[in-house]
């Protein structure tokens, strides 16, 4: 097989993944673990205890300047003046058509000077920073592509806090709120979100002191968890992935995002997303016999056709689950849907959020 | 666990394998074949008294995050699946030449034996 490794880019605990014996994969330009010891594992370590994800392939870009909060008023889908210092917010990022160009967090950094970072997904970073920087005309802003300063760790599971917790020296932000603590002899941005569903925090820290708090969680007993769990974590708790649930031919209304959709605030796609009836709803299920669904797959409703955008085999449900774009008539919990599974028709059901809870 | 690949196997080119005895084969699929797809957590069985041909699919496993198709090595009609794996499908990855066998197969033509590989040619194809 062709070494791809020269173009991939790599994180700065590389070496870390390779020798925990992670098998490497490209992700977005990068070269990411998928997995450590394997995906079930990883996943139920998640569930039950705590694992750490290195997602330092995810972007970041600093907003500052006196207009920094009115600029991204108008650009992200969510109330940011309703963003207090130290907290964190999940918006999208639209076209004038409201299709959607990316799901974010966004923190509001402390200090005199309004100072925001936001963090994009690695297959859109680029197209995210060009985005916002193109529309900052006109405001008194700085925007930044802040991408090479962090490293990001992901900690997640029930006993995440009490692991970092145990390296820190101060406490821990609540959830949805942001603390700068040293971690392991590192200053980290500390923000209490995740992408799995479980209780943890998210962790910033600068590239080169990354390694340092990768060792220090494992040696606490937090378990390496590669982009393979993530993603089975995050489908059990219905969060969006982009380029899967999420696309520019798909508006946040029609996804299930409206409520983080703050129309009167005059964001770009709000005019086209104001009065907005959808006809698809993004819906989960869950398979009621076997079988395992993939993006892509057809779905057939008493009401219309559909199609799968995530799905995959559950590891605590222990069946097919997914996430499926439905006519709307078909979106309440308990219809009974079909999915085409390479020819194969497979019973389903739309289930209620999240698929999966404790 | 280490590579593994029994010496007393015929092996095909897509990662299957075959173990002769008489007009009976049993297929499966090697070691490299479940160490690339991972931990297998689906396997959908062919019908007993299904055909199957040389080189065609004739069913599918699937870790949590790929789909994979299984070759038949040889022709035949199906006479036994395993249906433990239903239950039970990660031991196709634990055992994959001995509990995680997939069908018996009566075969059709015995002149397609001299097709497959042997061991050595498996392992060069590997290398």
């Amino acid at each position: 097989m062709p070494s791809a490794a020269e173009t991939l880019r790599r994180t700065a605990l590389h070496d870390r993944h390779a020798a925990a014996g992670a098998r490497l994969v490209p992700f977005a330009g990068w070269e990411m673990p998928v997995q450590y010891e394997g995906v079930r594992q990883e996943h139920l370590a998640v569930r039950r205890h705590a694992g750490v994800f290195d997602v330092s392939h995810m972007g970041e870009v600093e907003t500052s300047g006196p207009d920094a909060e009115a600029f991204l008023q108008r650009l992200l889908s969510n109330d940011v003046t309703n963003l207090a210092e130290g907290g964190a917010q999940y918006s999208l990022l639209c076209r004038e058509d409201g299709g959607v160009l990316d799901d974010l967090f966004t923190y509001r950094l402390p200090g005199a000077q309004p100072r925001f970072l936001t963090v994009t997904n690695a297959s859109n970073h680029e197209r995210d920073f060009a985005w916002l920087a193109e529309h900052a005309e006109g405001f008194d802003v700085t925007v930044t592509d802040a991408a090479e300063r962090y490293a990001m760790l992901a900690v997640q599971g029930p006993e995440a806090r009490a692991a970092v917790a145990s390296l820190a020296d101060g406490e821990l932000p609540a959830r949805m709120r942001t603390a700068t603590l040293t971690v392991a002899g590192a200053e980290c941005l500390i923000c209490g979100t995740g992408y799995t569903g479980e209780d943890g925090v998210e962790v910033l820290v600068a590239p080169e002191q990354a390694a340092a708090v990768w060792d220090a969680l494992l040696a606490a007993g937090v378990t390496p968890a590669g982009l393979a769990a993530r993603d089975t974590l995050r489908l059990e708790a219905c969060f969006h992935l982009y380029g899967n649930d999420l696309s520019l031919d798909r508006n946040p209304i029609e996804a299930g995002l409206g409520w983080a959709c703050k129309l009167d605030t005059g964001f770009v796609g709000s005019e086209a997303l104001r009065g907005f009836e959808p006809a698809d709803a993004l819906v989960p299920f869950a398979f009621t016999g076997p079988g395992i669904p993939r993006q892509g797959n057809p779905v057939r409703t008493e009401y219309g056709d559909g199609v799968v955008t995530s799905g995959t085999m559950s590891p605590c449900l222990e069946v097919g689950i997914g996430m499926a774009y439905v006519p709307a008539a078909a979106a309440r919990p308990g219809t009974p849907i079909e999915v085409d599974v390479r020819g194969k028709p497979r019973a389903a059901e739309v289930r209620p959020k999240p698929l999966y809870k404790h | 666990m280490a590579a593994e690949y029994p010496e007393d196997l015929k092996y095909h080119p897509e990662h299957d394998w075959a173990r002769i005895e008489g007009d009976v084969a049993t297929f499966g699929i090697t070691w490299y074949a479940q160490d690339a797809l991972g931990e297998v957590v689906f396997y959908d069985p062919p019908e007993v008294g299904a055909t199957v041909s040389k080189d065609q699919t004739y069913a599918e496993v699937e870790s949590v995050k790929a789909v994979s198709d299984v070759f038949a090595p040889l022709s035949g009609e199906i006479v036994e699946v395993n249906g433990a794996l239903t239950d039970a499908p990660e031991k196709i990855n634990s055992d994959p030449y001995g509990d995680g066998w997939l069908v018996k197969v009566r075969l059709s033509d015995q002149s397609e034996l001299e097709t497959l590989l042997d061991v050595a040619a498996y392992r060069d194809l590997l290398a």
